[in-house]
This record gives structure tokens, sequence and C-alpha cells, in this order.
């Protein structure tokens, strides 16, 4: 192989810094001691914000209800989207592709028409915003990242294994336990990680969804568009940084650990 | 010699057995049964919602009273033409146009070198390197630009050091792509989107160029092409495909976005905003979802295309 | 098992009646009528596409018939799922469970009819034992050779006892040594086990030497079925007589001038003798001279490619020491018995 060029190097590193340098900013802002602009480099540097909001209890609520809708909307996510792979991932039939067409649509049409078309829904018919309000429009675009790691590994799943199964006694249902649920297992779980993180972190669907109550996401843009408490926002965004990481990372780790095994099969 | 062994299935098992027996028989029964549920889901829940908004887009407003008169009609959809709201969409195209440029540009780089020269352990780390910020959210990473482009921010204060303090203030002070400050600027706003759909870019790109072999290149260069003529003609049209599936996301995220524009962007709207105040505030729901199938209609478009040219095979 | 011999003798172990099954506009099994007895090893030999592996399939139940009766000991298993067959399958890719270690593959029969733990691993042992891979129980499939694997795919499916084993191509991914060292273990497993094996292979030196019996299969159908030597000696059809071995294939005129039945006929190579120059023609024999085509060297034998004055193109395999003065162009004297002609049903 050859090697590559200098000028190739220096501008994929580039591109490396630029992807990864504002993230790092997120976190030198966490410590700073300027409370009113976004003031560079730091005049000083405190921990003392991870107290104020350690303190913070409408931080705290609104944590709490981003953690038990993408909790929610994670399993909802996880039953539907598994089930849809199962029906689509080996199936020949007319009318498979505008089927899957569908189940990617909420990810592919932008946020706000999901969130309008929605509200506009709910006033319809006349539901109140509520906790379920939200877990509707996130469990809605999260099936499609469950759906699409499911099906990637069922895809690769041998089907002579099923047929394995079921020819040395196991029925179905038996099958589905013993064999595909746990040669799958580690995609859902990825897929769900995945889940996790958007639903955590989603704000355009739920602005429209949500009414008065607050997302940690909602608490952000607000501090987005009009700062009033920088400080702790700095403090919250690197808290955000951490919570979505480690899902992501580990659902990195599933799906390779996953491959190998799955393709050990042959 | 094996004992033999009896076939005794417990007997709350018999009931699931004939289940069984039922799904494997008839294979697209449970075909059926699996999808019922995410297709209720799916089709009630958005299809419906989507249809009962965009639906709309044939009704229009009585402008005294501000309430929707349900009677069909073009007119809102005609709307869209007023020089006003022409303009809005026409800036949102352009700004959707010069992200897909520059992450194009910016991606093809770090796609290509990890694609022909990376081993196996540096494309891991590559891969991480990209998922990582793809996946980490959304409004902190907007946020780390606004500390970033903000007049005291990073952006400032390193141009200032440089001593090209006066060149930002000169950019600044161009017509259409300047303002007050960096985050108050269209130059700011496409680079916040040109970072926030980088990633989305990058990976199909790579996957594309994955496929080029490296056979083809060699082939290319032992029949006496130029590095620069090797890469026009052969890396360029294979790695094509890749940048028109990464087209499809930046362009439309970018096109259905409202938030970065609020956060970063100048007082005149862009197509998200222009849906977002037109069904909040200003309650034009009709013209709201007029709005709403542009991008619609401008992806469905774009799907086409791309599907022609073999774009899905690098998603 | 003895209790078994006296019902053995009359209800087959599988039984096709009108059998087919077609996928869309493609005929992949046409028709198979077919008896396979209790104990015997049978193949099912065909190229690619032929039907074999369908046929397979239907057994196991994988597939169901779109027309057509299928019987395991005399009983009807149409619309059977494969799990409520007494029938086990070793697959092509061996089709082992990636997540579960050696031994609970081979115990997973067991395990799904409720079998408790200490048991099954007890029989999985026995069950390892007996295809030789003692000790192996706490590995991954991933971590064991070719060979291996196919050694817990067989263990695994004869665990639960199955009245006929199906093997699908089971020796195709072997290097050629293996092969033949599992062609042997195979045989003598069928012996002691005194089951009905139903291999699916396209290689014919694998059917000839492993099999009692031989179902040739073409385009969905069995073109001819019997021991080795008869679809060898005697082949059908001239597809029979090319896929199995080669044969040259003359038609009725032809025949009749070698002295035989004007009937569409084979000949083996290894029929043809070379005569030495001068030499009298044995009795019985017609005497052919031929101008040498081609000359290949194959080991024990040389196939000489030789045309007739009358244009009759013939290969003959002679051995190698035999051959004295032969080269491309030369002459050739070959002796032809009319009795080694064969009569085929038809020419195709």
């Amino acid at each position: 192989m050859t090697r590559a060029s200098l000028s190739l190097k220096l501008a994929a590193l580039a591109g490396l810094a630029f992807l990864h340098i504002p993230l790092l900013f997120i976190v030198l802002y966490a410590f700073t001691t300027e409370e009113r602009s976004y003031a560079f480099p730091p005049p000083g540097y405190t921990l003392k914000w991870f107290v104020v909001v350690w303190e913070r209890t409408d931080i705290w609520a609104a944590v709490g209800l981003s953690l038990r809708v993408a909790t929610l909307a994670t399993l909802i996510a996880l039953v539907l989207g598994t089930l849809a792979a199962g029906g689509l991932a080996r199936a020949k039939f007319f009318g498979r592709e505008p089927i899957s067409l569908l189940f990617v649509l909420p990810i592919a049409l932008p946020g706000i028409v999901t969130g309008i078309a929605l509200r506009q829904a709910f006033g319809l018919m006349e539901i109140p915003f509520s906790f379920w309000t939200i877990v509707l429009g996130h469990a809605t675009f999260c099936i499609v990242v469950v759906y699409n790691n499911a099906v990637a590994r069922l895809r690769r799943l041998s089907p002579s294994l099923i047929e394995a199964s079921m020819d040395l006694g196991a029925d179905a249902f038996q099958t589905f336990r013993l064999v595909v649920l746990p040669n799958v297992g580690t995609a859902l779980l990825a897929g769900g990680m995945l889940a996790f993180a958007l639903s955590f972190d989603e704000v355009i669907v739920t602005t429209f969804t949500a009414g008065q109550q607050s997302t940690l996401p909602i608490w952000m843009l607000s501090e987005l568009i009009r700062p009033r408490q920088r400080p702790v926002t700095n403090v919250v965004a690197v808290l955000v940084i951490a919570v979505t990481f480690l899902p992501i990372l580990a659902a990195y780790y599933l799906t390779r650990e996953g491959e190998a095994v799955a393709g050990s099969g042959k | 010699m094996i004992p033999a062994i009896l076939d005794t299935p417990a007997p709350h098992e018999r009931t699931l057995r004939r289940l069984s027996d039922l799904l494997v028989r008839r294979h697209n029964l449970l075909v059926l049964i699996l999808l019922v549920p995410p297709l209720l889901w799916l089709g009630m829940v958005y299809l419906g919602s989507l249809f009962v908004f965009l639906a709309q887009s044939i009704f229009s407003i009585d402008e005294f009273s501000g309430t929707i008169v349900r009677e069909p009609t073009l007119a809102t959809l005609a709307e869209l033409f007023r020089p006003a709201n022409f303009d809005i969409l026409m800036r949102t195209v352009s700004i959707a146009a010069a992200v897909t440029v520059l992450c194009a540009i910016i991606g093809f780089p770090m796609a290509y070198y990890a694609a022909r020269y990376a081993g196996p352990r540096a494309k891991a780390a590559f891969y991480l390197a990209v998922m990582m910020p793809l996946w980490s959210s959304y409004l902190v990473k907007i946020y780390g630009w606004k500390l970033l482009l903000a007049k005291e921010g990073a952006i400032g204060w390193i141009a200032g050091r440089l001593g090209l303090g006066p060149a930002l203030e000169a950019w600044l002070a161009l017509p259409l792509v300047g303002g007050p400050s960096l985050s108050v600027s269209y130059t700011g706003m496409v680079l916040v989107f040109t970072y926030l759909w980088l990633p989305f870019m990058i990976l199909p790109m790579h996957a594309a160029l994955e496929r080029v072999p490296s056979s083809l290149i060699e082939a290319a260069g032992d029949l006496g092409a130029s590095p620069g003529r090797t890469f026009r003609t052969i890396i360029l049209p294979l790695a094509l495909p890749g940048v028109v599936a990464g087209a499809i996301f930046t362009f439309s995220l970018t096109l259905g976005d409202y938030i970065v524009p609020q956060i970063i962007g100048t007082s005149a709207l862009v197509l998200g905003q222009a849906v977002y105040t037109l069904q909040g505030t200003a309650g034009n729901i009709p013209l709201s979802a007029a709005f709403s199938l542009v991008p619609i209609l401008v992806m469905a478009l774009f799907l086409t295309l791309a599907k022609k040219m073999g774009a899905f095979d690098a998603l | 098992m003895h209790a078994n011999i006296d019902t053995a003798l009359e209800i087959p172990a599988v039984r096709f009646a009108g059998v087919a099954r077609h996928f869309g506009a493609v005929k992949a099994v046409d028709g198979v009528d077919l008896s396979i007895l209790p104990g015997e090893f049978f193949a099912m030999l065909g190229p690619s596409g032929s039907g074999k592996t369908t046929c397979l399939r239907l057994i196991a139940g994988f597939e169901q018939p779109d027309a057509g009766h299928i019987e395991i000991f005399g009983e009807k298993v149409e619309g059977l799922p494969p799990y409520r067959r007494a029938v086990n399958t070793v697959f092509q890719d061996y089709a082992l469970f990636p997540h579960l270690s050696v031994g609970d593959n081979v115990a997973y029969g067991l395990r799904v009819r409720g079998v408790g733990r200490a048991e099954r691993d007890k029989q999985a042992r026995e069950a390892l034992a007996m295809v030789k891979l003692t000790g192996m129980e706490s590995r991954r499939p991933a971590q064991l050779s070719g060979g291996q694997r196919q050694r817990v795919a067989l263990a695994r499916a004869l665990i639960v006892r199955p009245k006929v084993l199906l093997l699908d191509e089971p020796l195709g991914a072997l290097d050629l040594k293996l092969r033949e060292e599992m062609q042997l273990e195979l045989k003598g497993l069928q012996r002691t086990l005194g089951l009905s094996f139903v291999f699916v292979t396209h290689d014919q030196g694998e059917a000839l030497s492993m099999a009692d019996r031989v179902a040739v299969f073409n385009e969905g159908r069995i073109v001819q079925v019997g021991p080795p030597e008869e679809v060898y000696e005697r082949p059908r059809t001239r597809f029979v007589a090319n896929f199995v071995g080669s044969a040259n294939v003359l038609s009725a005129a032809e025949a009749q001038a070698l002295g035989a039945p004007a009937r569409p006929s084979s000949l083996r190579p290894e029929k043809i003798a070379l005569m030495s120059a001068g030499a009298s023609a044995p009795t019985g024999a017609v005497v052919l001279d031929a101008v040498i085509v081609d000359v290949s060297y194959q080991g024990p034998v040389r196939r000489i490619t030789a045309r007739t004055p009358a244009g009759l193109v013939l290969v003959a395999a002679v051995p190698a020491g035999q051959a004295g003065e032969i080269k491309r162009g030369g002459p050739v004297r070959f002796a032809v018995r009319s009795d080694a002609l064969q009569p085929m049903e038809s020419e195709e």
C-alpha cells in the first residue's frame, strides 16, 4: 500500500480537529469563573458551578423527565423495531419497500414536520400534553434506530441456524428464545442504547409535544436562546456529553463484538 | 449407544406448540403478525398526523378572523411564490447547498485517507472519531459553537492573536455573509450546519470509497495516468454515489432545521423558522403546511435522482 | 433396533409419491417418486439445481410439497413442521450455534425436549465420544477445524435418535484427505446404527463409493435409481452416462455397426481395449482402426481420443503401461466387445 501524501494527512487531521475541538471547548467552559459572557480565554477556573448545578432541583427534575421519557420510548421502540425487523429482514413480498420506507420516514423527514404534525393530531383529538405525548413522539423516531440495527444483524444470521434448531425439535418460540435472541441480543442492546441517546437528546419534536413540561434539552434550548445562567448551562452541557457518550461507546463495542460472533457461524 | 428419549412437552407448551405449527406452516401469517404492531403505530400515529397536517396546505386562512377556511384551494400553495416567501425558500436552499459543498470538501480527505491508507486499528479509531460527534448531543454541539463564535469567544481571540482581527472584521462587513458578529451571521450559521452534519457526509463517502478497489487505481497508474488524472477520472466518479448519499442527509437536515438559525442566524428567516412561526405565533397552519411540503418534495426529488445514480448502495 | 426389522421390511423409511415443489416458475422438484428403505445408505446425486437438495428439505420439513405425498415410516408428513419429524439433518454449513459451546450444541435437541442438565451433559459426552471428540465439550464452534465441526454436527443430529439422518453435502467443505477419511467413518457409523442415511452430493465418486443405492437427479426429476454398479454399468440416459463417470454415447446406427442391438447405447472408456498391431480380434469383439486426436495422461490410465474413418469419435481409457507407441495423429487399433455396449432408453 502506498503512503498518503502530507497534504492529504494534514487535511484529514484538520477535519478531525474540526469535529472534536468544539466539544473540548465545552468542557473548558464548565470551569470558567466568568459569569456574564463567553470570554476566551477564561479569566479563571473553578469547580463551584458543579456544586451549583448539583443543588438546582429544576435541572434535576428536567433530567428525571428526560430519563423517564428516554427509558419508555426506548422500550417501545425495542419492541416495535424488533418486530418490524423480524417481519422484513428476509421477507420478499410485494410492498416490502414502501413499508421499510415508512419505518425510516420519521427520521428522514425534518423533525419540525413530525413535531407539528403530532401537535396538530393531539389538538384534533383533544389529547392534553403529558408525559405520554412526549413518549409517543420519541418512540416514533426511535423505532428506526432499533429496526436498522436488528435488521442488519438478522440478515447476517445464517437461516440454517433457525432450520437446525427446528430440525432438532425446537418449535418457533423455543427457536426464538434459544437461537435468534442470543444471536441478535447485542444488536438490540446497541439499538436500544442509540435510541436512548437519541431520545435523551431530542429537542425539535419535543418542543411540540411537551406543552409546559421541561425535558433537559428543552431547558437547554431556552438557555441557548436567552442566556441567563451561562455557567450553569456550561456544566449541564458537559453532563449531557457524559450521559450520551457512554451508551454510544457501549453500542459501538456491542455491535463490533456481535459481528465477530455472528461471523463465526459460517 | 444413546438411550431413547421421549418427546413429552409440558402441558402448558401444547398450545404454544400448536400456535408454532400454524406460524411455521403459514409463514406469511407470521410476517403479518410481526408487522401489524409497528405498522399500526407508524401508520396511525405518524402517517395519520402527517396527513392531517400536510393536507391543510390546500386550506386557506381567513385574513380577518384568522380562522382556517376548510375549502380546497390552491391559493395557499401559490402564496409560497410571493416574493417574501420565495426568498425564504431560495435562501434556505442556498444555505443547504453551501453546507453540502462544504461538508463534501472537508469530509473527502478524511474519508479518502481512512478508506485508502488507514490500517485496521486506525480505521476503527477513525470510525469512532466520526461516530462520537455524530451521536453526541445536538444542542450541546450548537452550544459549543456559540461559545466559539461569540464576539468575545475563542475564534475572535485567536484571530486577534494571529493579527487576523482586521480580516475577520472585513469579512463580517461584507453584505450577505457578514453581520454584527460571527454568532449572528450566515457565515456562522453555515459553519454550524457544516459541523453538525459533517459525519453524515463522511460515513457514506467512506463506504463508497472503500468499494473502489485499489487495483483499479494502480491500473490507472500503470496505464500512465497522472495522480491528478487518476483522481479525476477514477476516484471521483466512483466516490460520487457516496457524496450524493451524504448530500441527502446534509440537505434534508439543513432544510428542516429551525433551531440553529434561531440561535446563530440573522433576522432573515429560513424555511424551518417560517414553518415554526407560522404554526405558532402567526397561527397560519395552512401556509405552515405548504412550507413543510417543500423540503419533503425536494427530498423526494433528490431521492429519486439518487436512486437512479445508485447512491443507496453507499448507505 | 431388532424389533423394527419386521415392519422395516415392508414400510419404507421415506416414500415420495408424485412430489412436486415449485418456486414461482421454477420447478425445483417436478414429480418425484421414491422409496428409501430402512437402514439404507441412500445417495441423491445430481448437478446443482437438479432438485436433490429440495428433496432433502422436503423430507426434513423445511419445504412443503405443492403436490404429491411424503411418508416417513408409513406416516404422512405433509404440513408437519420440522420439529415434529423424527428426521434430523447435518447441514452443508454445519449450522452450529455460534453462541453455544460444543457440548451445548450437541445437547440442544435434548434441552428443547426438557431433559435435565445432568442427563443431557452425560449424553452429549457420549455422543461426542462416538464421533471421536472426547473432551471438546467446552470449546466454541469457532475454535474447531472444519472436520471437527462436521463431527459436532453429526453428534448433534444423532443424539435425538432420528429414524432417518439427512446429510446435505456434508463433505463438500473438507479437503480431499479428510473427505476420504470421513466417507469411511460415515459409512461405519451408518452400519453400526442401522439407520437410513440420505445423502445429497454432486460428487459421483462419493455417491458410488458410499451409497447402497443412488438416485440421479436432473431438472427436478429422478432419471435413474439403483445400486451404484447398476447406475454406473447400465446408465439409462445420456445424462446419467455422462454425469456418473464418463461415457461414449452411440446412436442406434453406431451401436449396430459395432455388433450390438440397434439402440442408443453407452460405452464406458475402460471397456475399450487397445490392440497391438497385427493381433487378431478376440471372439465377440469388433476391431476398429482409428486416428488419435488427443492423448492425456491421468496417472493409472491414459485417455485416448480417436476418430474412426466412419467419423465415430471414441474415448478409451487404457492402463498407462499398456500404451506403447501412442502419439497424436498416429494410428490406433481398438477392440470393442459388443456386450460392452449398454442400450439406453433414450439418447438424451
